[in-house]
């Protein structure tokens, strides 16, 4: 599919972030073309969208590499990981827009693949491309293609999220295996390259969540999304936010068994490993056991897990169960795991 | 997983707890020499599982935390001058005098994380106008692949490949912290990994001249479990012995092939230890066939001498006389993000493993 278009050139040069002639034929080929939609086939300097009532807006940057990795690309994670980030603010995304900064030199090739990833990661997340920008910069100074996305979305009416409408006793669940995205990236770094089957998990979350606030409404206290840094660090900035305590039990954290071992082998703790289609909601006591048999009815929270609770014990600290009964604390994250010597 | 799971059996190691709460008569101090079997220890919660009459003390087993701070400043020295400085992820943090690899990485070095240091020798083939070294730390277990990228740099005839080596062997430490006199020490683990490659003979005369048991023991829960209760079982039957818990993976004579590969490349020789200072015979240094793979004497580096830092009491640490938490500076002016010293931020660090882990 990505040979489809043939625009008349190989590779992405300086002219291309020009605004003349050369970016008119790139936006014209490869982005108008794959995202065409009322909005943006105006083709003014931005779009204009009618809201009802509060919107979520989020943003995030990727600068990932390798650019293509088992289970995705950058353009299908700028896609998931804003689309998830405005759905655990409790909204529905609607919106995105989508800014590249390219490196010089970026094959077209490996350009339009990107795109055509982000068309598709958008329709399935029924999110449309509203507005963008493309800006080429000198090679040496980008690292083949940079993304930003901006997500907008409508707030659902039945949602109430927030730290603060959390309590002791609440019920703190998982979707699913945590670790992958990290895991599948790490495998295919220069210098610690090792075979694998493990796929990224990044994926869309906004259906799962927006079934979850239909059915269960103001019951669902939290949604976040452990990326960067993990379920670990996202646990410890939760009970910091509440000043309450956190208990879970490591048997109870789902970890894919080869993701387990990739973790072994490197000495890398996957509750610090980054996820990109995992997120972890906070409910009440009351609802938990229902929420949890209802996600696992649903594609993306098929292996959903309860993996602790909060607790008015040691506030501000997240405690552990180990595996052999003992208990440790979770700490945060400091800079990136890495991967240990012996 | 085999060997794994099993070793993180719930039921298996309240076994032996249960076994070690009955056999504890006496006021025990049990050395883990090895950083992974600390962070075992207080990643699974054992340290309050245990009898309070057993006290475990953190040995210098973290191979990051015993690098001298003069090699780091040697390897950022070469960063600086240009040459792409491969290194084990574990070390990129720690802190040299001025800064850490990583801060002189963010300044423009060309510093490469590997998990193996044949990668290494692949880069210098890649990169032949360059020079590239490998950050070569580590106990026993790191030395045969450090040794084997040596050997392979020469099969292959790459020239542009040097190691900045730092090797350091355990019996010697443990004998110098035996000497100590404020060693208190009544039995010690045994590094499961190090006694893999190098087998339990070695550690046979330390046995009969200080007449302490040293059980060789392995990394997961009922490994460290099963360790403790055979050390303390010694103990208080009064005996003193060489043992193995760990004979699924370590054998009396240890790895052959991997003896072989080092003692090509290597030969024993005085090292400096970080916190410790200089042990004669502690280390292995790169002996004179191979000296032009030897980074100090191919690059002039040698004169790079700098003071430990005093606030860090990380030698006391490493020599097992005070514990993370009795440092004033522990968690204060000491924390991973603004390390005082090594055994603060390496994965295998006393100070590290409390850090994060330890509830107390």
């Amino acid at each position: 599919m990505k040979n489809n278009i043939d625009i008349g050139f190989d590779t992405i040069h300086l002219g291309h972030g020009s605004g003349g002639e050369l970016t008119r034929k790139l936006l014209d080929a490869i982005i108008f073309k794959t995202f065409s939609n009322p909005f943006l086939d105006k083709k003014h300097d931005g779009s204009i969208v009618e809201f009802n009532g509060k919107i979520a807006i989020s943003t995030d940057s990727f600068v990932i590499t390798p650019i293509f990795f088992k289970g995705g690309d950058i353009g299908s994670l700028s896609v998931h990981g804003t689309v998830n980030d405005v759905a655990m603010c409790g909204a529905i995304p609607k919106y995105l827009s989508l800014a590249f900064i390219i490196e010089e030199g970026l094959k077209v090739t490996d350009f339009i693949e990107i795109v055509q990833s982000i068309k598709k990661a958008a329709d399935e997340s029924g999110v449309l491309i509203i507005t963008g920008d493309t800006k080429v910069v000198e090679r040496g100074k980008g690292d083949k293609i940079f993304i930003n996305t901006t997500g907008f979305g409508e707030m659902h009416p039945k949602a109430n999220i927030s730290v603060s409408n959390i309590s002791e006793n609440d019920v703190i669940i998982v979707n699913g295996f945590i670790a992958q995205h990290g895991m599948a990236i790490m495998s295919e770094r220069e210098g610690l390259e090792f075979e694998s089957n493990i796929n990224s998990d990044s994926t869309n979350l906004n259906f799962l969540v927006k079934d979850l606030l239909d059915e269960f409404g103001t019951n669902i206290k939290m949604f976040r999304d452990p990326t960067r840094g993990g379920l670990g660090t996202v646990l410890y900035e939760i009970a910091n936010d509440i000043s309450k305590g956190v208990f879970i039990k490591e048997a109870d954290i789902p970890v894919e068994k080869q993701v387990a071992a990739a973790c072994e082998m490197l000495g890398l703790d996957p509750l610090y490993v980054a996820n990109e289609g995992v997120f972890l909601t906070v409910v009440s006591k009351n609802v938990a056991d229902d929420v949890l048999q209802f996600m696992k009815k649903h594609s993306k929270g098929k292996n959903a897990t309860i993996i602790g609770n909060i607790t008015d014990n040691h506030p501000n600290k997240v405690v552990m169960e180990s595996l052999i009964g003992g208990k440790r604390i979770v700490s945060p994250l400091v800079g990136e795991q890495l991967p240990r010597i012996c | 997983m085999k060997y794994l799971s099993e070793y993180r059996n719930l039921e298996e190691t309240k076994k032996v707890l249960d076994e070690i709460h009955k056999i504890t008569t006496h006021e025990w101090n049990i050395m883990e020499i090895c950083g992974g079997q600390t962070h075992g220890l207080v990643k699974n919660g054992i340290l309050e599982l245990l009898p309070k009459k057993i006290r475990m003390i953190h040995g210098p087993g973290c191979p990051v935390c015993v690098t001298p701070l003069n090699l780091i400043d040697k390897a950022i020295e070469l960063l600086e001058q240009g040459v792409i400085v491969c290194s084990f992820g574990d070390m990129i943090r720690v802190p040299g005098s001025k800064k850490s690899l990583l801060e002189a990485k963010a300044l423009g070095g060309d510093l490469r994380i590997l998990y193996s240091p044949l990668e290494a020798v692949t880069i210098a083939k890649k990169n032949p106008t360059k020079e590239v070294v490998f950050f070569a730390v580590g106990f026993e277990t790191t030395a045969p692949a450090n040794a084997l990228s040596v050997l392979h740099a020469e099969k292959e005839g790459v020239t542009n490949y040097t190691i900045l080596a730092s090797h350091v062997l355990v019996p010697p430490a443990m004998e110098a912290i035996l000497d100590d006199e404020l060693c208190t020490i009544d039995a010690f683990l045994g590094a499961g990994h190090v006694c893999a490659i190098m087998g339990t003979e070695e550690y046979k005369p330390l046995v009969k001249k200080y007449k302490i048991p040293i059980v060789v023991t392995g990394f997961e829960p009922l490994d460290l479990v099963q360790g403790i209760y055979m050390a303390v079982k010694q103990l208080e039957e009064n005996r003193f012995e060489l043992e193995n818990q760990y004979s699924r993976i370590v054998t009396k004579e240890g790895n052959i092939a991997a003896k072989k590969v080092i003692n090509q490349v290597f030969e024993i020789g005085t090292r400096e230890w970080r916190g410790i200072g200089e042990i004669p015979d502690s280390g292995y240094v790169i002996k004179e066939k191979y000296r032009k793979y030897d980074a100090e004497a191919k690059f002039n580096i040698s004169h790079i001498k700098v003071p430990e830092n005093s606030s860090c009491i990380a030698g006391e640490i490493l020599r097992g006389i005070k514990r993370p938490m009795e440092c004033a500076q522990f968690g204060k002016l000491c924390n991973p993000s603004n390390p005082l010293g090594a055994p603060m931020v390496s994965s295998e660090g006393a100070c590290a493993a409390y850090y994060h882990f330890s509830i107390i």
